[in-house]
């Protein structure tokens, strides 16, 4: 069976180190970039960027990523604005893409969604959030995956069915939102 | 000293951190990421944490210390000592986090004093236990023995 490629980006060397080895421990090929721009670039996708000469893009190959895990909170241009410019390309919009936040705030995890960010999750990622993530990955490689979008959310025992405030310490229940 | 008594050394040592809070649920995971194909690497991870985390402080004090302080900046700097600290599991450095940004958006420069001196303790408490426990670990391989999982 063919590996999954999934390219990571996050400013903090720590938390790329984290998610690279989440990933490669799932057997999955992991690229980690530190910045949108930079993922943009691998994508094959340029801004216009001065330092990036013409020649060069020509050059650049397309690489078949399966999915996109991004930081929110990133210098310059942070992840839903990543999100938005991949959901813009005709040829990057079908790869699936994951948002992760060190806060919980709920105006920003449904923005992020409503944008086409499959899931959103709080850091620290841990390896159950990586586990989930093979699903989305399974859709790039079988065009006839036939399930309704579903994002599964990690809620308390006594919380409100809405996303709601999640305590990293707690042993999560995960419960389907379903749109 | 003998194996066994290395090995119960670092399960309580290790319990105890976790008891009192200076580590939480993260740290373990951390440990269920190494394995023999990468078995350093909760030493090289916590390693970058010290990096980062040191760096960071000295930025803080040095922000803290202009005449007009940037809190715009000084609030950057803890979000991302805060996340760091949370990425290791280094639970009282990132609770100390919080308090610091509710003065960082009150702009009250005293109270920010006050958060950086409580951090500084606090990093320097759980830099020293890590210390600790790596050099039990180390202890533990030179004298032949398997280092213990602790759930």
């Amino acid at each position: 069976m063919e590996e999954f490629h999934v390219l990571a980006v996050d400013d903090s060397l720590i938390d790329r180190k984290l998610i690279e080895r989440l990933f490669r421990i799932s057997a999955c090929q992991v690229t980690t970039v530190d910045s949108g721009n930079k993922a943009l670039e691998f994508l094959g996708l340029h801004q216009h960027d001065p330092c990036v000469s013409p020649h060069a893009q020509q050059n650049l190959q397309e690489v078949e990523v399966n999915l996109v895990i991004t930081d929110y909170c990133m210098p310059g241009m942070t992840g839903y604005d990543l999100l938005k410019k991949i959901k813009e390309s005709p040829s990057l919009k079908n790869i699936p893409l994951v948002i992760m936040s060190s806060e919980n705030v709920p105006s920003r995890i449904s923005r992020c969604l409503e944008e086409g960010a499959e899931e959103f999750f709080l850091k620290p990622a841990r390896i159950a959030d990586v586990n989930k993530l093979k699903r989305h990955m399974m859709k790039t490689k079988c065009k006839s995956f036939d399930e309704p979008e579903k994002i599964v959310t990690k809620v308390n025992q006594e919380s409100s069915p809405e996303i709601a405030n999640i305590s990293s310490g707690d042993d999560p229940c995960y419960m389907l939102v379903q749109f | 000293m003998e194996v066994v008594q290395l090995q119960r050394s670092f399960v309580e040592y290790m319990d105890s951190l976790f008891r009192e809070g200076f580590l939480d649920a993260q740290f373990s995971q951390l440990q269920q990421l190494q394995d023999d194909s990468n078995p350093d690497f909760v030493v090289e991870v916590v390693s970058l944490f010290f990096e980062d985390s040191e760096r960071l402080l000295n930025d803080l004090t040095m922000a803290l210390d202009q005449p007009n302080v940037d809190f715009k900046q000084v609030d950057a700097h803890v979000h991302q000592l805060k996340g760091s600290s949370s990425s290791v599991g280094a639970q009282r450095v990132k609770n100390c986090c919080i308090p610091f940004r509710n003065c960082c958006e009150e702009q009250n420069t005293e109270a920010c004093l006050r958060c950086l001196q409580q951090i500084k303790q606090e990093y320097l408490l759980v830099k020293n236990k890590l210390q600790t426990l790596f050099d039990l670990e180390q202890q533990i391989v030179a004298a032949g023995g398997a280092i213990p999982m602790v759930q």
